[in-house]
């Protein structure tokens, strides 16, 4: 199950997707995100769904590597959607026991809740899936640079995102070689409660953490030792350069967002 | 003055209690002298704990000396202001291939130490497609490095030193991790890059098999050179080596027994073929 965490995944391919400028992929997110939540009714669902149909056709990365990442939220999902059906009241109440009850507006809203959820994992890691973290970092750094002025450490940030995103896998198979041997002494994972359960991670997470310290010692050693010294003085192998594809993406993404306001104000509630 | 020159150099490690006050101290190095000459191959041997991963930390500046001193390029690695000309003369390979790879793709790890030192974007681009061909990795540039094998890892990480273009490599035990097979392809890439580039190699090991290409060899124990010579004039000394447990080449081995047993064939045979060659000519 561990292993199916796609955030923070880099999936090397040769697509528009993948050569397009981070900060546009950074910005096209952000209205993407804003678009799942402005939305309303079958209009807008059709517009987005074919959106990201197309996004996820241009960028060549197979849909079955996108849909591994929801294997992961699964159970915030299933959380998120009962509430939803379970504690709106509706107009028509199909059922009712306590305070749980099953209505129109439930089901709608908890319909709507798990599509958005669903969407915002695929769009998100649609773009870690085809931005390798630096460029994502670079991205990063030169859009937020103007903060740079009030002195937040804008380049220090964005190379600990970088390095964070480039040990998640690491990381995640060390958790799993851990469990492993824990399990062959016997260690118990799958049963108890929670609290038991809980408990059990215990000797997973120690292990984990020291040689996640012992990794970052070595790692600081190792960009020292590469003349590492700061966002002072470095140039850049790849320069962040708009092209013609990234001034189009940029009007693409923004006439998405304008048309999934117009529709939701125009067409509200269709479906 | 060689490339890498020690005078009396000392390293202590202090261990401190909670008040800070010093409980106990270990000597890492103990008045270690050195001169390595550029364009050599030199290996250094010693068990864990020897004091030569502490003594390769020095050469890149990664460490300050206790006492002595220590010389890189001609440059006083204890002056601050020397410690990044330091590193760019000498790189650094270490030992976990995971923990040395900062970036997500093969091409801009290679990219980061260029980027490190303001190399123009056009010239980081010649710089790393060249590093990549040097250590034979250059069809992975666009791959993941989670995805490649201990010793393709390590080569890459070697490929990010080489992109800086140093006049000496040290290796910190870069195979210590690896399977037999990733430490043939680094080791023949350390030798390549000697031979071909003329770049001065520090290898770290405690492989013997490692360091019978060697130039020179010095072997460490408790922080002090307690042996140096030439691969043949070391192994030589079988008898000496095990006094201080350190494993001889096999085919040494062999070599000794068959000598102390009276068959007449030459002290500090290093390889199979020269064992052969001995033996062929023994009547």
């Amino acid at each position: 199950m561990i292993r199916d965490i796609t955030i923070g995944q880099y999936y090397p391919a040769n697509s528009i997707v993948h050569k397009l400028d981070p900060r546009v992929k950074l910005f096209a997110t952000l209205l993407y995100i804003i678009a799942l939540f402005v939305y309303k009714g079958l209009a807008g669902f059709i517009l987005i769904t074919g959106f990201l149909i197309l996004a996820v056709k241009m960028s060549k990365v197979p849909l079955k590597f996108i849909l591994k990442g929801l294997k992961a939220i699964v159970v915030l999902l299933v959380i998120t959607a009962s509430f939803n059906l379970l504690l709106t009241p509706g107009e028509v109440t199909f059922f009712k026991w306590g305070v749980f009850q099953v209505s129109d507006t439930g089901i709608r809203t908890a319909v709507m809740m798990m599509i958005r959820l669903i969407y915002l994992i695929i769009g998100t890691s649609l773009m870690t899936l085809t931005t390798t973290p630096n460029q994502l970092t670079d991205g990063l750094e030169k859009s937020l640079s103007p903060l740079n002025r009030i002195n937040v450490p804008v380049h220090a940030i964005a190379m600990m995102m970088s390095i964070a995103l480039r040990f998640i896998p690491i990381l995640i198979e060390e958790t799993d070689k851990i469990m492993k041997a824990q399990m062959a002494r016997g260690a118990d994972f799958d049963h108890g409660n929670i609290i038991q359960k809980a408990k059990a991670m215990v000797p997973i997470l120690v292990p984990l953490f020291v040689s996640a310290f012992r990794r970052a010692d070595d790692l600081a050693m190792a960009m020292e030792a590469r003349c590492y010294n700061g966002g002072t003085g470095r140039t850049k192998m790849k320069p962040l350069k708009y092209t013609a594809s990234d001034r189009v993406a940029y009007l693409v993404i923004i006439g998405f967002l304008a048309a999934v306001i117009l529709l939701r104000i125009f067409v509200p509630y269709f479906g | 003055m060689g490339i890498i020159k020690t005078k009396n150099l000392v390293h202590e490690f202090f261990r401190r209690d909670e008040e800070g006050n010093v409980e106990a101290i270990t000597t890492a190095l103990d008045h270690v002298n050195l001169d390595v000459k550029e364009g050599q191959f030199i290996a250094i041997l010693g068990h864990n704990g020897s004091g030569k991963s502490t003594l390769a930390k020095h050469i890149n500046a990664l460490l300050s000396a206790s006492d002595g001193t220590i010389w890189v390029d001609g440059m006083d690695v204890s002056q601050e202001e020397n410690v990044i000309p330091v590193r760019r003369s000498a790189g650094m390979v270490f030992q976990n291939p995971d923990n040395q790879i900062i970036a997500s793709v093969v091409e801009e790890d290679v990219g980061f130490g260029p980027e490190n030192i303001g190399v123009p974007t056009d010239e980081i681009w010649e710089r790393v497609e060249h590093a990549l061909s040097t250590v034979g990795m250059k069809k992975y540039r666009a791959h993941s490095p989670n995805k490649l094998s201990g010793g393709q890892k390590q080569r890459v990480a070697i490929a990010g030193v080489v992109a800086m273009e140093p006049k000496c490599i040290v290796f910190d035990e870069p195979t210590a991790m690896l399977d037999p097979n990733g430490r043939k392809e680094v080791i023949a890439t350390a030798h390549e890059l000697n031979k071909k580039k003329g770049v001065t190699i520090l290898l770290i090991t405690h492989y013997m098999e490692e360091v019978v290409a060697a130039d020179y060899v010095y072997v460490m124990e408790k922080g002090k050179i307690i042996m140096d010579g030439t691969p043949r004039e070391i192994f030589s000394r079988v008898s000496e080596l095990k006094e201080h447990r350190l494993d001889v080449p096999q085919v040494t081995l062999l070599a000794d027994e068959l000598r102390k047993s009276g068959v007449d064939i030459p002290a500090g045979i290093l390889t199979r073929e020269e064992l052969v060659d001995a033996i062929m000519k023994v009547k």
